[in-house]
């Protein structure tokens, strides 16, 4: 909780125009029903913190969240250490299915923020990427390990991303706002795209959050699961879906920013243990304040100019995906 | 222990079990009755249906009104129900990376909780009580993974206890471990039925410890029992020549007859 906090006032606090982090922290508290204090700011600044950081910072921590805890959901479902949304090519499905609304559709104004229907694709998406990935991956028979998985999840999102680039170039009118879009950016943010991204929020989280412990049982595979008295298949549909839903979400409002669902359960499990009841809750929180934190990065590192989100999630992801796989190479064998 | 005859239902009632696996048909016309508090173990060649058996009992096959557990049809149960009766030690049982002893052995109180709860303390008691009871309170912040051959055999055994089923299905529960942990934790099994009553199907390979322990020996072969008794009866230079196409001899022990591999020639 603390580093959502944290992530919150540096949030707000940092960008072109700094603003001391005590005075940020005392206009937020603000915010608070029944609070009034004097924060020393401007009202220019405080539509800067309320209407401009505020919900980006919001956005990133709602974003984040979901794609560390839908990560930690696909390695509890699949038994395996390297499931993502990324990997697993769901957010390919999804990333097609918002270019396909996106071009097809003709929404023209970038800053308009999200049409409704943009989420509900992406869960088309989502879905009929895991759904292909997993029958590929299961196609293997029982020999199938961890790796057979991933790379069905990485055929997938090939196929998926073609089918974007084609759509692409069809629709090259789209291309500079399907780009700003897919590079990962929380940049346009405005309360309008938290709103929208916020009941799926709240689904996911409920739904996986309360069946975080069949995890723990699913991860002695089916057949004890099943002595357990559990219904694995009917748990791990729902969990999968639940991810996918939550992938789908994220990537509607802020593009393909990968690497955080794998970065952070991970980390998680190294220092909280490997029990789901534990894992999932803490993913969500350090998700979000790690993508938070990482669009402050985004934001400063080159100003004015901004580096979009995804490319600082991949810099830091690719080395630490490389670690993950060295820890995880007695799986893969 | 054959029950007192009170006319209560056998804890496995098994009626011409038929189990087809891929179109190839594994199990025809098995009958098993396996009376509460009994020891029954299974024995056979390899590939004779030993393992599709248990998990037959266990509910892991659809096994239509064959099996009964305690009067109740397997189908009529639901799996959470089921799984307060029948609890399975599986022949190599998954070990999750990084999971806990206590967070293991915990697992077993699954059929406990409600589905989106979490565990009471009265579940985290029976966990304690049966660590306790098992020797492994010392490890039960150890990682599962990085226990010896037979701490985990019993680790393994502690999760089934704590599922609280009266009946327990061993697969092949010795088969990793050396004889000296084999005999430790065949005594430890036998000593856990005679105090908590329970009631125990296993399989096994090594015939002798078979014998040694069980109250009756089911000898399958093909898919189908062709015999069934007590040790003496099924243990024979006969029947093992011809369904394993072994030569052995038997020879009579203090707890059941003992078979001795003899080369040919």
């Amino acid at each position: 909780m603390l580093s959502v906090l944290v992530a919150l006032v540096a949030g707000v606090s940092l960008g072109p125009v700094s603003m001391p982090p005590g005075r940020v922290a005392a206009e937020l508290l603000n915010l608070l029903p029944g609070v009034h204090l004097d924060s020393g700011l401007t009202a220019g600044e405080i539509a800067i913190v309320t209407q401009l950081r505020l919900p980006r910072v919001v956005l990133g921590l709602l974003v984040g969240g979901l794609l560390a805890l839908a990560g930690g959901a696909y390695q509890g479902v699949f038994r395996n250490p390297l499931a993502d949304p990324y990997l697993l090519g769901v957010a390919a499905g999804a990333g097609l299915a918002v270019t396909a609304v996106i071009a097809l559709g003709g929404t023209t104004d970038p800053l308009a923020g999200l049409p409704v229907t943009v989420p509900l694709a992406a869960f088309l998406g989502a879905l009929g990427a895991v759904t292909l990935t997993y029958l590929l991956g299961a196609a293997g028979g029982k020999g199938r390990s961890p790796a057979t998985l991933i790379l069905a999840g990485v055929a997938v999102s090939a196929f998926f991303s073609a089918g974007q680039t084609y759509l692409l170039q069809r629709h090259s009118d789209s291309i500079q706002q399907v780009y700003s879009w897919l590079l990962g950016r929380l940049a346009t943010a405005g309360w309008h795209d938290v709103l929208l991204v916020l009941p799926y929020f709240l689904l996911t989280a409920v739904v996986v959050l309360l069946h975080r412990r069949e995890l723990d049982v699913l991860s002695v595979g089916d057949d004890e699961a099943t002595s357990l008295g559990l219904h694995p298949q009917r748990s791990r549909y729902l969990l999968i879906a639940a991810a996918s839903l939550g992938t789908a979400a994220a990537v509607s409002a802020s593009g393909l920013i990968g690497f955080v669902g794998i970065i952070v359960p991970h980390t998680v499990r190294l220092l909280a243990g490997s029990s789901y009841r534990v894992i999932l809750p803490l993913s969500m929180i350090f998700g979000g304040a790690f993508l938070a934190l990482t669009d402050v990065v985004a934001r400063t590192a080159a100003a004015p100019a901004e580096i979009p989100i995804g490319v600082v999630t991949a810099l830091l992801g690719g080395p630490f995906f490389v670690l993950v796989l060295r820890t995880a190479r007695r799986v893969l064998s | 222990m054959t029950p007192a005859g009170t006319g209560s239902a056998p804890a496995v009632e098994v009626r011409d079990l038929h189990v087809t696996l891929g179109g190839a048909p594994i199990l025809t016309g098995v009958d098993l009755t396996v009376a509460t508090g009994e020891w029954v173990t299974v024995i056979g060649p390899n590939g004779a249906g030993k393992s599709t058996l248990l998990r037959a009992v266990g509910g892991l096959l659809p096994a239509g009104h064959a099996v009964s557990l305690s009067g109740t049809p397997l189908r009529a149960m639901r799996p959470r129900a089921r799984a307060r009766v029948v609890a399975t030690v599986a022949q190599s049982p998954v070990v999750p990376a990084g999971m806990s002893v206590l967070d293991y052995v915990l697992l077993g109180r699954t059929p406990y909780i409600p589905p989106l709860g979490r565990e009471s303390a009265a579940d985290l008691a029976v966990v304690y009580e049966v660590l306790d009871r098992l020797d492994l309170a010392a490890f039960h912040g150890r990682e599962l993974a990085t226990l010896s051959g037979g701490e985990r055999q019993r680790v393994f055994l502690a999760r089934a206890l704590a599922q609280g089923a009266s009946l327990l299905l061993l697969d092949e529960p010795t088969s990793a471990l050396d004889i000296g942990h084999q005999q430790e934790v065949l005594e430890l099994v036998d000593q856990l039925r005679r105090e908590h009553e329970l009631t125990v199907l296993a399989t096994m390979h090594d015939l002798s410890i078979a014998g040694e322990y069980a109250d009756r020996l089911v000898l399958l072969a093909d898919g189908r029992v062709v015999a069934a008794g007590p040790p003496t009866e099924v243990l024979t230079e006969e029947l093992l020549a011809t369904h394993y196409r072994a030569r052995v001899r038997v020879v009579p022990g203090e707890h059941g007859p003992l078979v001795v591999p003899v080369r040919a020639g």
